[in-house]
Parts: structure tokens; sequence; C-alpha cells
């Protein structure tokens, strides 16, 4: 017979990394070196690029989008997905247009806006866990659903005349070449990387992630926790349906077309597993900017819409399947 | 006397020698042999973890053995692969046929291995008309167009029977093929042997039931714990020598049990019922006590156990806890009022294996170790670290992700976990199952100082011994009824299998 090894007692250590060392070699590490990268390039690209206010127009191209994505990543680490996000702010924006043209002032319209992302999500929410509904189906039901809404309100015409302070939230400025809208995505960074890193909240968000069936047996309340998932979403898409039709000062049923795809692209480019489980904030927030910077910097190249998309695609790809490559390559040695 | 070959049925079709296979911590297959005869049919028995399941899987190339020999008509063969003991014409009716929902009856019999036109396309015409031919050979009445997903089980199970005929199969092996058929159907299935012998095929029958085995089978063939135990023909065997050879071992593990001091009730059960799974439980648990529940896989213990946590919903019955009548409708209810259950399936429903260990050990106690919903790492460590260490967790560090231990370990964290939130009640569904030795002594050993402290253990076993040597009681289960309570002297193995195979004759033992 075999001896059972005595036991005695091992201490085992908490972690045997250092935080320095985990930063390094991580994907927001990689991303981060992009960034400024394209930083450099841009600067030598263009001569106007180095310029406080070109710099501070060249974030609208990423704040808003930024402040959906943020929700959307708790949303994809969770294991779901929602792709009306673009559809909520076109009806959010006709409801606001409505309550526009009904008299009320700044403060009702702003409400509506967010009122209305918040109760889209509701909608999502409870069709997924409710009805066990898959919730890439629903939610590309639901893409078609709510903006189509906003065409039948608006045919080809357009809502205008938004009340004059209305225009502070996508025009105006905190301070020198702050915009408020940078000040809205600073502010939610730093709320949603808490809620999803410092909190029981957050923990559960990687639980039902990683192994939805694991987290119910351990009594996390996994529908309350997607639910949750959903408003806030649709509540980040009514805030940036304030901000779009606030910077545009009209409201049309085409507003951000096409928009829930560069969401999710941003989220899985700030390392988000788009089969759920992984993923931060600083990551997304990193993506944002390095989207944004791409944008700006082929803008001032006089570089055409389309190929922007391509070179979008072209980054995310590269970036998604760079390091796999490496890692495959090493693996093989 | 000349050699025919085929026809001789005193000369096995397919003999095994010797077979070693060996997993990380496991002998499971410990120099066994097997022999399948011509037109007849031999039982293979042995508890769960016998190495029954792993002796089918060497015979259809799906596991190499490490040492030993398998002989086909006297020669030496090797299957490296499925397809290899297919086409030696050997062919397996698996507990969970792997079948094509989507695809006709026609085509899953003869996927693989379909006729075919001039021009190398599948001979629809041809495929139908000789799925057609089988059918009718075995007697079925099913429509070889039809779609399998619209198909019952038992018909499912004559397609898969079907298949193995089509490919011209010498050895059949049927692994618990009666398992989810009902009583007309496996009759049928009964003739349908029949047929097959009077084919002079040789056929492997797996089984837990004694009656059906005493009914089809003409040879026997034992194994215990990956060991050959005996064979011989069915005519010359009562029920009680198969049951002792079954079980027959010496209890010679340690099992680290005391005598414990039984407290007040802290768990009552009464007529728990659910419209499919189980029936009327009702029990009572003291405090330090381990109650052992046993029976085959199926009796319903797992679904009864999860209805417990609020996973299922039972359709009547009432729980008290102490005194208190506790409704739980959700396993976070369940940690609330103390009672927990260590889910069998590790990798599925106990661990979240990408995420490190500290984190799986403190997930149903966030409540304890945060502050105000926000996360405090150094008391979540804290937790992880009492907890595992007396287990006696081995890991290179609390962060690491769990699936990057041995099972043995995984199951300590997932223990650890359950433990971390100081339940009253712990379920443990077989918590040794698929772990090394070393592992299995360490949660015996916990487990029974636990229940010394006062804990109340629910312990799900289908290891004879494990009941044996862990519990002060055990209740044995059987078709999602309790079939008995057994305590004291009336506590033996002979009765364990015996209420849970459901024989009630009182064959000498």
């Amino acid at each position: 017979m075999t001896m059972v090894d005595h036991i005695k007692t091992r201490v085992i250590p908490d972690r045997l990394t250092t935080p320095t060392e985990r930063i390094l070699k991580s994907w927001e590490a990689l991303l981060l070196l992009v960034a400024v990268g394209i930083f450099i390039l841009n600067s030598f690209a263009s001569p106007y690029f180095l310029n406080a206010w070109n710099l501070s127009d060249a974030t609208f191209n990423f704040t808003e989008k930024a402040m959906i994505a943020f929700a959307m990543a708790l949303l994809i680490i969770a294991g779901e997905i929602d792709l009306s996000v673009a559809s909520i702010i076109a009806l959010a924006s006709t409801v606001m247009g409505l309550v526009m043209q009904a008299g009320f002032g700044t403060p009702v319209i702003v409400l509506a806006g967010l009122v209305t992302g918040l109760l889209c999500g509701v909608f999502n929410g409870v069709l997924v866990t409710r009805f066990n509904l898959p919730s890439i189906v629903v939610t590309i039901g639901t893409m078609s659903l709510f903006r189509g809404i906003s065409y039948i309100v608006l045919g080809d015409g357009a809502f205008r005349g938004y009340p004059s302070e209305f225009a502070w939230f996508g025009q105006g400025y905190a301070f020198w070449v702050i915009s408020v809208e940078m000040v809205i995505f600073a502010l939610l960074a730093v709320i949603y990387g808490v809620v999803l890193h410092k909190t029981n909240f957050g923990r559960a968000v990687y639980a039902v992630g990683n192994n939805a069936t694991a987290a119910m047996f351990s009594g996390i309340r996994v529908g309350r926790v997607k639910l949750t998932l959903f408003m806030l979403t649709g509540l980040m898409s009514g805030l940036a349906a304030v901000c779009l039709t606030s910077r545009l000062g009209s409201t049309r049923p085409s507003i951000a077309s096409g928009m829930e795809l560069e969401v999710v692209t941003m989220v899985v480019l700030g390392g988000v597993n788009i089969l759920g489980g992984s993923g931060t904030i600083p990551g997304v927030v990193i993506a944002a900017f390095v989207m944004g910077l791409v944008t700006f910097g082929l803008g001032l190249l006089n570089v055409p819409g389309i190929v922007m998309s391509i070179f979008i695609g072209a980054l995310l790809i590269g970036v998604i399947a760079l390091p796999r490559l490496f890692a495959r390559l090493k693996g093989r040695k | 006397m000349a050699r025919t070959g085929l026809a001789d049925p005193m000369q096995p079709v397919l003999r095994l020698d010797g077979i070693v296979k060996q997993f990380p911590g496991v002998r499971a297959l410990d120099g066994v042999q097997l022999a399948l005869y011509p037109g007849q049919v031999t039982a293979l028995i042995g508890e769960n973890g016998a190495g029954k399941s792993t002796i089918v899987k060497t015979l259809t190339g799906i596991y190499q053995p490490d040492e030993g020999q398998i002989l086909l008509d006297g020669q030496p063969v090797r299957f490296p692969t499925a397809q290899a003991a297919g086409d030696a014409g050997i062919t397996a009716i698996h507990q969970e046929t792997v079948l094509f929902d989507e695809l006709s009856v026609a085509e899953n019999i003869f996927i693989g291995h379909a006729p075919r036109t001039r021009f190398g396309l599948i001979d629809k015409a041809e495929m139908r008309r000789r799925a057609r031919e089988i059918l009718d050979s075995i007697g079925a009445t099913i429509d070889p167009d039809v779609r399998l997903r619209d198909l019952g089980i038992a018909s499912k199970h004559l397609v898969a029977i079907s298949r193995a005929l089509s490919i011209d199969a010498r050895v059949v092996i049927m692994d618990e093929p009666t398992a989810a058929l009902s009583h007309k159907e496996i009759e049928e299935l009964y003739e349908l042997v029949e047929t097959l012998k009077a084919q002079g095929k040789a056929i492997l029958f797996i089984s837990h039931k004694f009656d059906e085995i005493f009914r089809i089978a003409d040879r026997y063939t034992v194994f215990r714990d990956g060991q050959f135990v005996g064979e011989g023909l069915m005519a010359d065997v009562t029920e009680g020598e198969l049951v002792q050879m079954m079980v027959g071992r010496s209890v010679d593990q340690i099992f680290p049990k005391r005598k414990a001091v039984l407290g007040n009730p802290v768990l009552q059960v009464v007529g728990y019922s659910h419209p499919t799974e189980f029936d009327s439980i009702g029990f009572t648990l003291r405090r330090g006590e381990i109650l052992g529940f046993y029976g085959l896989v199926g009796a319903g213990r797992s679904e009864f156990m999860q209805s417990l946590i609020g996973i299922t919903k039972p359709s009547k019955g009432v729980c008290k806890m102490g005194d208190d009548i506790v409704i739980i409708r959700s396993p976070a209810e369940a940690i609330e009022a103390g009672i927990v259950y260590v889910p069998e399936d590790r990798g599925k429903q106990g661990a979240i294996t990408a995420m490190p260990i500290f984190q799986n050990v403190t997930l149903p106690s966030l409540g304890k170790t945060s502050r105000n919903g926000f996360l405090q790492m150094a008391e979540e460590f804290k937790l992880a670290r009492e907890y595992t260490q007396r287990l006696d967790l081995r890991a290179a560090s609390l962060d690491v992700p769990v699936g990057s231990l041995s099972g043995g370990n995984q199951q300590k964290v997932v223990i650890a976990k359950w433990l971390a939130t100081q339940p009253k009640v712990i379920i443990l569904d077989e918590p040794t199952k698929g772990i090394d030795i070393g592992s299995k002594a360490a949660v015996h050993d916990f487990m029974s100082e636990l229940a010394a402290q006062g804990l109340s253990v629910i312990m799900v076993s289908s290891e004879i011994p494990e009941i044996m040597g862990m519990s002060d009681r055990a209740i044995v289960m059987r078709e999602g009824r309790i079939a008995a309570e057994l305590e004291g002297d009336d506590l033996s193995p002979e009765t364990l299998v015996r209420h849970a195979a459901g024989i009630t004759s009182e064959a000498a033992a």
C-alpha cells in the first residue's frame, strides 16, 4: 500500500506576480503603445494635429460611443450583447423632439431621453431574461423596432429648434478646451471602472460571463444581473442620445446609423472577450482614444470615410489577431 | 475438434487479455480479461467505477490499452481509431447513443458508409431500401425517411441498433440499453437481443438490473475496481453470489469516520415530490450526522438535492430547518438558510474554472468579505487561505485559475467555497468522483472533522465503500423513491445493492 502523504500545513501565497508585472504584461499596456504610436504618426502626418482645439474636436469622435461602450463592455463580459443601442438613440432622440415640440424645456427633454433609453433597456432585458431568448436575436429585432418607430413618427422629416440651453450638452465646454461630453466620458470611465473592478456586482458580472450555471449555484441572481446590465446599456444610449441630439441640434430617424457596430468594435478592441468572461474598463478607455485618434488623423489627411472604416476594421483584426499569432509561434518552439 | 471460426460457440469471437489502462492517478483497468462468444450474451457486471465504461471505450477504439492484447478470432489486433473497431465488426450502443437529430432515420443508419451511385453521390433510393430491410429484420415499423428528432427514445434505440447491423457487426455492445425505456419497450428490446443472438452475433450487455441480466444473459463477467473478479455461465450462479462478487471487497481503505454524537434534528424534509423526478421523499437529519444517499445513476438523488436548494421546484413537500419551515426558491436563499450544495459536475456547476482560486472561494460569501458592496481583496485572500489550507489544497498561488489545478484540488476549492459560507447543512454530491486517492483521503478526513464539529452532512455517493465508511445512516433511492433507510447492522454492501437494484428475493448471500 502506498502511504498517504502526511498532512502538513503549507502556506499558499496570495499571488506570484507583482502589480507592475501584471500591468506590463496586460492587453491594456499593448493597446496604450498602439495609441501612443498613432499619436506620434499623426503628429508627423499633419501640422494641424498638435493643436489643443483640434485635439479637443477629435474627442467628439468617440465620447458618445464610449458612454455606451462602458455599459456594453459589462454586458459583453456577462455573456450578452445589445445591438439595438443606435436604434435606442434614434427612438430616444425622437421622443425628445416630441417633448420639445410639446413646449417643454431642457430638463424635461433630457429626462425624456434618459427614460426612453432606460425603458428600451428594460424591454430588451425582460425579453432576454424572462423568456430566455438569445440577446443577439432579441436586439437585432429591437434594432429594427426602435428605429422603425422613429421612422413612423418622423418620415423623412426632422425635429429642429431645440432650446439654446439644450446645446450645452453636446456643444458646451466645461473649461478651456475640455468639452462637457469629455467630462461626462471621464466621470463615466471612473464610475464604470469602480463598479466593474471594485464591487460585488462587478465580480458577479465576471462570474455570470464565465459560467452562468456555476454562478447560479453559487447564489448569484443571474437574471437580475443581466437585466440590470441591459437597463444600464439602455440608459447610456439615452444619455448618448441627449449628447448627440444636442450636438447636431436636430433629430432625424437616421441618427447614429451603424453606431452599434462601432461601439462593439471599441469594446472588443479594448480587450473584452466577445464570448464573455474577461475584459477591463481601462482597456475600453484606451480603445476609445485609439479609435478617436485614427479617425481624426485620417480626417486631417482628407481620407474619405469609407477608407476610414476599412482602416478601423483592419486595426481591429490586427490588434486582436497579432497577440494570438505570437502566442502560437511561441508555442511551436 | 475442427475450428470453423464463426459458428463455433465454444470459441470466443473476441478476447481481451491482461488489459491495463492507466489515467493520471487512477488505474482504471488493472489486467482485466473478457471473452465474447458468438450467439451468446455476456453480461458485464460491476459497480460504478469498476471499469465497465473504460473497457467499452477500449473495445471501440476510443482508448488505447497501455498493456494487454485484444484477440479477434484468435489473432491479435489493435484498434487505433473508432473507425478501425467499426471495420473489425465491433459496434456499441451507448447509454446516450450518438445519433443526429436533424438527419433522417436512413441517413443515421448509413452515415459514414452510405451506398454510392456511379458518380460517387449518395444513392438515396438504395440507402432507403436497405434501411427498410434492416428495420424490417428487427421488426421495427419506423419510416426510414422520418427525421430522428421526431422519434421517441425507444425508436432511437432501434435506429442505433439498425446502424450497428448495417455495418455487419459481429460484436454488439449494449451499454445500459434499457435505462430510459418503458416496460413494453424493454420487452421489445429483449426480443431484439434474441434475434441478434440467432444471427450469431456476440453481445456484451452492460446493466445494473439483475432481473434483466438473469433474463437474457448466457454468461457473466464481473469487474471490481478495475480488476477482473470472475466469469462463468449464468446457469451456474445465483443472484447472491453475483452481488458478493460485485461488492465483496474488504473495505480496506481506511475511512477516518469517527463515531459521532448526534444532536438535535437540523433539517426535516417531509413528502418532497416532483412530477417526474422524485416522489414522497422524507427524512430527518441531525446535528453532526453524515447521512449517505445511495442509488443507481438516474435514481433521482441529484434532482432531489437540487430541489432542496431551490434549483428545481418541488410540487409538494415541506422543509424545516430546526423548528422553522423554510421556503427556498433559489440557491441564494438556500445559502441564507444555511444549506449548501456541492454539485457533482465540478466543471459546469461547481467551479468557474477560468477565474482564480480566491474569487471562486469567496463568490457565495461576498456579502461577508465586502463592505457596503465594495470588494475587499485582503479579506477575500484571508478567507480563501483559511479554508483552502484546512483542505490541504496544493496550488502555486491563490491567484491561479481553478482550471489549472488537478481534479482533486479543484474539488477542494469547490468544497472550500461552500464551507466558507458557514452552513448548517452541506450536501455533497459524489464528492470524490474522479479524484485521486490522496485528495479523496483529504476530503473524507475533512468531512468527518466537520461532522465532529456539529455540521450535518448529506453525502450522495454511488461508491459503496464510501457510503459504508463514512455514513452514520444511509438512504437508498430507487426510481425517485426511498427504497430503504439503513442503519447499524442493516447497513451492508449487500443490502445497499439489493435495495438499489430492486432485488426482492432473499437469495443466499
